[in-house]
């Protein structure tokens, strides 16, 4: 269910993560005091190449991460096999692309 | 309670590490939508975030990013324990992982109140 | 005056695979006693109709294993004391195995995926050759050295819960011998091996739970021997990539 090619992908897109979740968490700390706005959060990124390059790699990522990591929790506990179980990871990654893709770019384009 | 047979520290991590993404891979379409209508309807997303005030929000907050530092803590030892040369211990590893976890998740529970 | 000797109450799952059905036996209790003592006491004493497999009683052989409590366990050498303190048992046939009858499991796909994992040594000498020197003080010897004492009881087969949810999954005993061939000096065939444990089942669906350590009768680590595959499988491609 898993071959060499899935597993390595799983763990390349772990490894990528692992500065962008501490950076993830590190901005959330410092950005949650006080609350939060909508002009604050675009104050922050827009038009900042260097918060596209960070949540762009982030989403990407995070797509293969999770479309695979599901995947075979859908084959494990949910009994999904062959076609069905590599139509769910295909359509969770690109659905995490294109969702994450948007959201990138609406607060990173000025 | 009585313990589910078969269940043993490193099981438990696996279930921690299992559930926490199972809910991250959940929850990540409605936090990026939301993301997404900061441009487009500036309303919505700031609607969101007064809700997010909300105390019980707040505590759901902290269980997200709880959530999120012990599935990279988690996925870390994991990563250690496939591609570092063997460590018999695996278990302090975990209960580390999840300490560290707490930490973070404590720390920015404590800026959001 | 002669006090009435404790009892056990033992439940033992009977019948053959999809019509199975518990059962439950009054066993006396003695003060060393094994649960294969009492599954014998069971067939000799109330229902001699009861299926039930071993061979050795000393731990060696690895025909024993079933289900004790929800745990696999070699019942040879677990003691009633040690599971059952509160008298109850609850006895089953291994987990993840078709059931042939009663405690006996079907141990056909256990072994099947030990041959389909390349575990089997592939000969580098022959007759004619000299032995080759094995000396444990090559690193490679020395972590082949730590799977060796293998003896097939399937305990961590069905103690994974990888290969429950997963039932391609090659599982922790395969593996295991797979590495230790991988390690041996005398084996010709290392990428024949890295290439059958590379599959859709292969080793890297593990999820490191550790169940096959934490129950593994003879103290053995699959998990980290899956591990040490995984790692040989990503540098094996990697250099394949850089070569090309």
């Amino acid at each position: 269910m898993l071959d060499l090619r899935l597993y390595v992908a799983q763990r390349l897109s772990a490894l990528v993560m692992v500065p962008l979740v501490l950076g993830h968490i590190a901005v959330m700390i410092y950005a949650i005091q006080g609350g939060l706005s909508t002009a604050e959060i675009l104050g922050r990124t827009q038009g900042s190449l260097l918060w596209f390059l960070f949540y762009g790699t982030f989403v990407i990522a995070v797509s293969v991460h999770a479309a695979i990591g599901l995947r075979v929790i859908a084959h494990e506990w949910g009994g999904l096999r062959g076609r069905v179980l590599d139509w769910l990871m295909w359509v969770v990654g690109a659905g995490l692309l294109t969702l994450g893709a948007r959201a990138v770019l609406a607060v990173t384009v000025p | 309670m009585k313990v589910p047979p078969r269940s043993h520290p490193l099981w438990l991590a696996f279930l921690l590490h299992r559930l926490s993404g199972l809910a991250l891979a959940l929850f990540l379409p409605v936090h990026l939508w939301l993301l997404s209508q900061a441009v487009t309807s500036p309303a919505t997303l700031d609607g969101f975030l007064a809700f997010a005030e909300h105390p019980l929000v707040k505590l759901a907050e902290f269980g997200l990013v709880f959530l999120l530092a012990v599935h990279m803590g988690g996925g870390l030892r994991l990563l250690a324990l496939e591609f570092l040369p063997w460590s018999d211990r695996h278990k302090t590893y975990a209960a580390a992982a999840i300490g560290a976890a707490l930490f973070l998740s404590a720390t920015f529970f404590l800026r959001a109140i | 005056m002669t006090a009435t000797p404790p009892r056990l109450t033992v439940t033992v799952q009977r019948g053959t695979e999809g019509a199975t059905r518990q059962e439950t036996f009054d066993v006396p209790a003695y003060e060393n006693q094994t649960v294969l003592d009492v599954v014998t006491w069971i067939q000799q004493m109330a229902d001699p109709t009861l299926a039930y497999r071993f061979a050795c009683r000393v731990g060696m052989c690895g025909s024993c294993a079933m289900m004790v409590n929800g745990e696999p366990r070699w019942t040879c050498r677990t003691h009633v004391k040690k599971v059952a303190s509160d008298g109850q048992l609850d006895i089953a046939p291994l987990r993840n195995l078709p059931v042939i009858k009663d405690l006996a499991a079907d141990m056909d796909p256990f072994f099947d995926k030990w041959v389909a994992a390349e575990a089997r040594l592939h000969p580098s000498a022959g007759r004619g050759d000299d032995f080759d020197p094995v000396t444990s003080q090559e690193p490679a010897r020395a972590e082949a050295d730590l799977g060796i004492e293998c003896i097939n009881c399937g305990i961590c087969y069905a103690a994974c819960d990888t290969v429950a949810g997963n039932p391609d999954y090659l599982g922790p005993a395969a593996l295991q011998r797979a590495w230790t061939l991988f390690n041996d000096s005398r084996d010709a065939d290392r990428d024949g091996i890295l290439a059958a444990v590379s599959g859709k089942g292969g080793c890297h669906n593990c999820h490191s739970m550790g169940s096959c350590a934490q129950y593994c009768p003879n103290d053995l680590n699959p998990m980290r021997a899956i591990a040490g595959l995984k790692r040989e499988t990503v540098r094996a491609a990697w250099g394949r990539k850089r070569d090309a």
